[in-house]
């Protein structure tokens, strides 16, 4: 038969002789590969006190941002929800009143915005689908796990960028995730 | 004065003994530090620092975990089998030599005191006797835990033990006919200059010793007693707190005591290269006696401990066998050879004075 790659090892039945009968050079050659692993850098990470690196472009929890003062970007238009193959994304729409421009980007806002927890996927679907800029998923931080079953939709309490990575200008910076920042270094370069 | 030597041995023996079950202890630790360095691990490092007081966790939770014993197992046999493995395990290393003698005319002791349990003159069978008696605990414990895996195990154990026993004994009857003694002390005074070691002398008779003591000791590539795949957990699967403690300590303890015989009978026990020189730049007298001995018993315990290592080693890196390929390599192939073995040594011994009267004549 051809083969598809020059990778396989071609196996006989062919009688074994007396070197390979006595199999005590085998097993010296075992020996000999056990000791290398035993002085061999190990590969344990020592999980409380030492974390294993995560990825720039992990998909860990969502974030819904706020733009440069503190305003929430979100605008209810749903696109991540009609993208979500999980469909775990529900949000009620509602129209921003006088007065509240500090709080809302745009004239219309999500009065709830829910993500089943148990029902996302992380695909980040809902990321690429935002016009606004509005959900992310953090590089740096994973869903917690959780005990009842109201625990996992997660709301907008839960889900809204806290002001105090906002308010001031220092914080401001610190306030993006590292998946912010690798979005930003791939539109910058615009190699996206 | 005789109470002093009676005290002197006392607290020799004591030592041993305790030295015997402390090196068994961190044998546990040290067997799953090696598993885990060979495969890339860290192995056990919470308790204590490195991890170096994961026996004592381990011993506690044997302690407190339910005593169980099987409804319609037989109590009393139940009891005795680890019992039995226990004991035997810890009077093999009453033989032992452990180093040469100490000089204590200080302490009014006339006569040298050897760092020894007791001094009989047929040790090696003592030594042997007793192992064999070791496979009465595994077999007891099987058979009263009335359950047919345990059974099996335990068959296994007895009829592997006893067909290794065979090849093993043969292969020390070329030691015991090159220094002409059964007494252990004796076999290693043999051996006093590097060059004279029996591994040197009875490399083929080496082979076939180690291999029928991993046998002996149910290490792996023989531990078919308690293959987990086929028999759960062999003799001991309806053992469970400090008894099944015992069956797994007691293995670490023959682990201990192999490695002692094979050093004293093949690596020359407690000399060590370079002895002369070393006794040449210490002190004339009891102080460099002593000392001297001391080193000794050092270099017999780094022996020992480097067996352990190899058991070890050996059990991370070679595949159980099959119990065909055991019986099979234990009655044709070990067994022949050791008795070949036996052949060609006694054919040399005959033939080395007529030689060297041959040579002188010339």
């Amino acid at each position: 038969m051809q083969t598809l790659t020059n990778r396989s090892k071609h196996v006989s039945n062919k009688k074994l002789s007396l070197g390979e009968r006595l199999y005590l050079p085998a097993i010296v050659g075992g020996l000999g590969i056990t000791i290398r692993h035993f002085f061999k850098k190990k590969v344990t990470i020592q999980y409380p006190e030492e974390q294993r690196p995560m990825s720039e472009v992990f998909r860990g929890l969502h974030v819904l941002k706020r733009d440069e003062q503190g305003r929430e970007r979100c605008t209810a238009c749903g696109l991540c929800a009609v993208a979500c193959p999980a469909e775990a994304i529900s949000m009620v729409a509602a129209e921003r009143k006088p007065g509240e421009e500090n709080l809302y980007r745009e004239e219309k806002y999500a009065a709830i915005y829910e993500i089943n927890m148990l029902r996302c996927i992380f695909c980040g679907l809902c990321e690429d689908a935002c016009p606004k800029s509005a959900i992310y998923l953090q590089s740096d931080k994973l869903a917690p796990s959780f005990y009842s079953r109201a625990d996992v939709i997660y709301g907008k309490d839960r889900l809204v960028q806290s002001m105090d990575t906002i308010t001031s200008a220092k914080s401001l910076k610190s306030g993006l995730t590292t998946s912010d920042r690798y979005v930003d270094k791939v539109w910058k370069n615009g190699n996206y | 004065m005789d109470i002093y030597l009676f005290l002197a041995k006392g607290v020799i023996i004591l030592l041993i003994f305790g030295i015997t079950l402390l090196i068994a202890t961190y044998s546990t630790y040290a067997e799953r530090k090696v598993a885990g360095f060979i495969q890339d691990r860290l192995g056990p490092n919470r308790a204590g620092k490195w991890g170096l007081l994961q026996p004592i966790a381990d011993a506690g939770k044997m302690f407190f975990k339910e005593d169980f014993i099987p409804a319609r197992a037989s109590k009393w046999l139940f009891i005795a089998g680890p019992s039995i493995a226990m004991l035997t395990a810890c009077l093999t290393s009453c033989v032992i030599p452990f180093g040469g003698t100490l000089d204590l005319t200080a302490l009014g002791i006339d006569k040298p005191v050897p760092i020894q349990g007791m001094d009989v003159n047929i040790g090696i069978l003592y030594v042997f006797g007793i192992v064999s008696l070791g496979v009465y605990g595994v077999m007891i414990g099987g058979w009263a835990s009335n359950n047919k895996f345990s059974l099996l195990g335990a068959i296994r154990a007895a009829s592997q033990n006893i067909s290794y026993e065979l090849a093993m004994s043969l292969s020390i009857i070329a030691i015991i006919m090159i220094s002409g003694s059964l007494s252990v002390n004796d076999i290693i005074q043999d051996q006093d200059s590097f060059y004279k070691w029996n591994i040197f002398r009875q490399p083929v008779g080496f082979l076939i010793f180690i291999i029928c003591a991993f046998a002996e000791c149910n290490r792996t590539p023989f531990d078919l007693p308690e293959c987990e795949t086929e028999l759960i957990g062999g003799y001991h699967t309806e053992y469970s707190s400090m008894k099944l403690g015992f069956y797994l300590f007691a293995e670490y303890i023959n682990m201990f005591v192999s490695g002692a015989v094979i050093s004293a009978l093949y690596f020359g026990g407690y000399h060590f290269p370079g002895e002369s020189l070393v006794a040449g730049w210490l002190p004339e007298g009891a102080m460099g006696h002593n000392i001297l001995t001391l080193i000794g018993v050092v270099a017999f315990f780094g022996k020992i401990l480097f067996f352990i290592f190899f058991f070890m080693w050996v059990r991370w890196t070679i595949a159980r066998f099959r119990y065909d390929q055991l019986m099979n390599l234990g009655w044709k192939s070990l067994i022949p050879l050791a008795i070949a073995n036996i052949v060609v040594t006694g054919g040399v011994l005959l033939a080395l004075p007529q030689i060297k009267d041959l040579l002188s004549s010339l």
